[in-house]
């Protein structure tokens, strides 16, 4: 019974919202129906995370979206402010869903940890696919045009298994682990995704030419995938060669699965290839809970406080976010927006090449929504 | 089994039998028939000798053509062309001969056109080998954008440094149990110390402002971490270089947003691998940058790219890459003069772009632009 309110509910919302009598019957609309609220929880993050995911739940008041956000502080260099691990993790098992800004991760641990706060809630919620779509914006000049590349990535063994020891002073060893069962896993999330959303082909990023055994296992998996989905073009390519294919010609590229290092690195490069670390959005997903965050992990310290950052990725994880708990149309409203701003130009944070800063921005955002 | 036994004694009589060994009855390692002309006429006693290794694939040409040019520049330099097909060693197993061993142990210092990996059991790659027998510690890639080839990327000037004996490529592997595998990365506090001193010599030697060290210690903490302090402690050795550090993410997003921030990059093995690739991508490819390898027994200077065995023979292939890492050697043996003059007249020809070969979007052949090179001499 609940579930039928709660689908009646939506639908209303959504219908009212697609009218354009946009926030005041929106909102009395979620007042009655006040239990089907959505929450997730939210991170906000190191950096400019704070700013950034500020500038979502803006645009998310001013949309009426009916989400609520249980926020938690985490941070790694922060530990006094930080929640405790556990609580987050709850929230998120709870919640199902989760946004999360930039963990800034240090390169030495105050207790001597090997693993960082990110590889923890990474392997407590078992988030063991990455995510990022990245695609060329309308209104933001690049070198490149027309990029739409999905680059999914392992994320909980490989080389950041957190696993190493100095053997005699002076020489260190860190292992990457690869398994059978979870090269499997990933194969077949980027095969299912690529069927999922029509895409036409998977090209396995690695290594084997060197790691034989390590790389050769996770080739040799999704190969093994490969051959159940036969409508589904497959291709490998060793990872220095796709960097390069990557700055010359990214436009032969479809949807990329790739080991967990290799993942990060074309993740990057192809942020890059697009405007930056400050508008492409990634998820990482597990079976049960998905967490949006953007799709190149920058914390983008320098510039704390200034309101120069751009909040363009973080609001197209909210996009996602609307998409992915059922409620397209103010993920639609938002996006549309977002595409408005950027192709008009007018309003252009500093990495774009304007000079507007984020609430600038987030101003121009709420503005163009109708 | 039988048979086993009888081919083993045989080899270790020195009698290899030529059913089961082809390489073995090929010429002899050494050879001076390849040699330039130039090696015929008398030279004071500046005149180097070099280790010449032509390589699979169109590497014959591009080392003829490397020649040419020399010797229209006239390089006191003399060639001693070596074959490095495996041949079967004492123990049985196939590897580089000796004598090109010897040669390149004598000379210090050798060229070497692309390689072609056999395909088949038992083969390490011959690429690997030569790293190995020669204690090739460091690779240097300069990647400069060219005037002439237009890319998308107009203000590359980077030089990455990689560290080459250790790190992922360590070839230490195995299978736990069924499914499991563990790779072992090695990182050592000398080998990172001996690539750390180069990359700020070599900043140094070259006018070079920056040094950036690539790293990924937020994630491997020991390992990189280690990386790191030693490159940390060399820097504080050279104050007149600026020194930064970067996460390997960082200069992956930055180098292709802007290029110009970055000048001397230094880093373990994998990310140099990648890095290298990726910068090679940014100014046209593997077939236009050159690459020396520097090691304890002497230095290697080869072209990266392919052989290329569909244009081999066909007169097509593009030099520049091989003449550059020539140049590059130049620099090493300080002939700057002759490098100079050689850089200067093949950059020239490649921004008339009157003589481009196929690669460079031109019809010219590799004989043309080799022609065109010595005449700008």
């Amino acid at each position: 019974m609940s579930m039928l309110a709660r689908t009646v509910g939506r639908t209303f919302m959504q219908a009212a919202a697609a009218r354009g009598v946009h926030t005041t019957s929106a909102l009395r609309a979620t007042d009655s129906y006040g239990a089907n609220r959505t929450t997730c929880t939210l991170i906000p993050g190191d950096g400019v995370g704070p700013e950034l995911v500020y500038s979502l739940q803006e645009v998310f008041k001013a949309a009426s979206v009916p989400v609520d956000f249980e926020c938690y502080f985490l941070s790694e260099i922060n530990p006094v402010l930080s929640a405790k691990l556990e609580d987050v993790v709850a929230s998120i098992q709870k919640n199902k869903v989760c946004i999360k800004g930039v963990l800034a991760t240090p390169d030495y641990s105050n207790v001597g940890d090997l693993q960082t706060l990110n590889m923890k809630l990474r392997n407590d919620l078992d988030l063991y696919a990455n995510v990022v779509h990245v695609r060329s914006l309308p209104g933001v000049k690049t070198r490149h045009t027309n990029i739409d590349t999905v680059i999914i990535r392992e994320q909980t063994e490989g080389e950041y298994s957190a696993l190493e020891h100095e053997s005699v002073p002076g020489i260190v060893e860190c292992l990457k682990i690869v398994t059978y069962k979870k090269s499997m896993r990933i194969a077949k999330f980027a095969f299912d995704y690529a069927t999922k959303n029509q895409r036409k082909k998977v090209t396995a990023v690695h290594k084997a030419n060197i790691m034989k055994l390590g790389d050769g296992l996770f080739l040799r998996s999704c190969e093994d995938v490969s051959r159940l989905y036969p409508r589904i073009q497959f291709e490998k390519m060793i990872v220095d060669n796709t960097t390069m294919q990557m700055v010359s010609n990214p436009n032969q590229f479809d949807v990329m699965v790739t080991p967990n290092l290799y993942g990060a690195i074309v993740d990057n490069l192809a942020s890059g290839l697009v405007g930056g670390a400050g508008v492409v959005a990634g998820a990482s997903y597990s079976s049960e809970t998905v967490v949006f965050e953007p799709g190149a992990r920058h914390t983008f310290a320098e510039a704390v406080g200034k309101n120069v950052a751009n909040p363009t990725a973080m609001l197209l994880c909210g996009v996602k976010l609307l998409r992915h708990i059922n409620l397209p149309t103010y993920g639609e409203i938002i996006q549309n927006a977002i595409n408005k701003v950027l192709n008009d130009g007018k309003v252009r944070t500093k990495d774009l090449g304007g000079q507007s800063t984020t609430q600038d921005f987030t101003r121009a955002i709420i503005q163009n929504m109708s | 089994m039988a048979a086993r036994f009888v081919q083993k004694i045989l080899n270790q009589l020195g009698l290899i039998a030529a059913r089961d060994a082809p390489a073995a009855t090929a010429t002899p390692a050494v050879s001076q028939v390849n040699a330039t002309p130039a090696a015929s006429r008398s030279y004071s006693s500046g005149t180097k000798k070099v280790t010449l290794i032509p390589g699979d694939g169109i590497g014959p040409e591009i080392s003829a053509a490397v020649q040419k040019i020399f010797t229209a520049a006239n390089v006191p330099i003399e060639w001693e062309a070596v074959d490095v097909t495996p041949v079967r060693g004492a123990d049985g197993k196939f590897g580089i001969p000796q004598a090109a061993i010897d040669s390149v142990n004598t000379n210090k210092i050798g060229l070497k056109g692309p390689l072609m990996t056999p395909v088949g059991k038992g083969h390490r790659s011959l690429n690997l080998a030569l790293r190995k027998e020669f204690n090739l510690y460091a690779n240097v890639r300069p990647c400069r954008s060219l005037e002439g080839y237009k890319t998308l990327y107009d203000d590359v000037d980077v030089v990455t440094i990689r560290e080459n004996t250790e790190g992922e490529y360590s070839g230490i592997e195995h299978e736990i149990v069924d499914g499991v595998v563990q790779s072992i990365k090695l990182i050592t506090e000398e080998a990172s110390k001996r690539v750390a001193e180069y990359a700020f010599q070599y900043a140094k030697n070259n006018n070079r402002k920056k040094v950036t060290v690539v790293h990924k210690a937020n994630i491997m903490r020991m390992s990189d971490g280690l990386f790191l302090r030693c490159v940390r402690d060399m820097a504080q050795k050279f104050p007149e270089i600026q020194f930064e550090e970067k996460y390997l993410d960082t200069v992956c997003l930055n180098m292709v947003q802007n290029p110009g921030k970055y000048d001397v990059l230094v880093m373990p093995n994998l990310y140099g691998d990648i890095l290298s690739d990726m910068c090679a991508g940014l100014v046209g490819g593997l077939g236009l940058t050159p690459s020396g390898n520097m090691g304890l027994n002497g230095a290697l200077f080869e072209s990266v790219h392919g052989t290329a065995p569909d244009i081999a023979g066909k007169d097509l292939a593009n030099p520049t890459a091989l003449l550059l890492s020539a140049v590059m050697m130049l620099r090493h043996m300080e002939l700057n003069t002759y490098a100079d003059k050689i850089e200067r007249a093949a950059f020239e020809t490649i921004k008339e772009g009157k003589y481009l070969t196929g690669d460079l979007g031109g019809r010219a052949k590799c004989s043309e632009f080799t022609n065109e090179i010595c005449a700008k001499l």
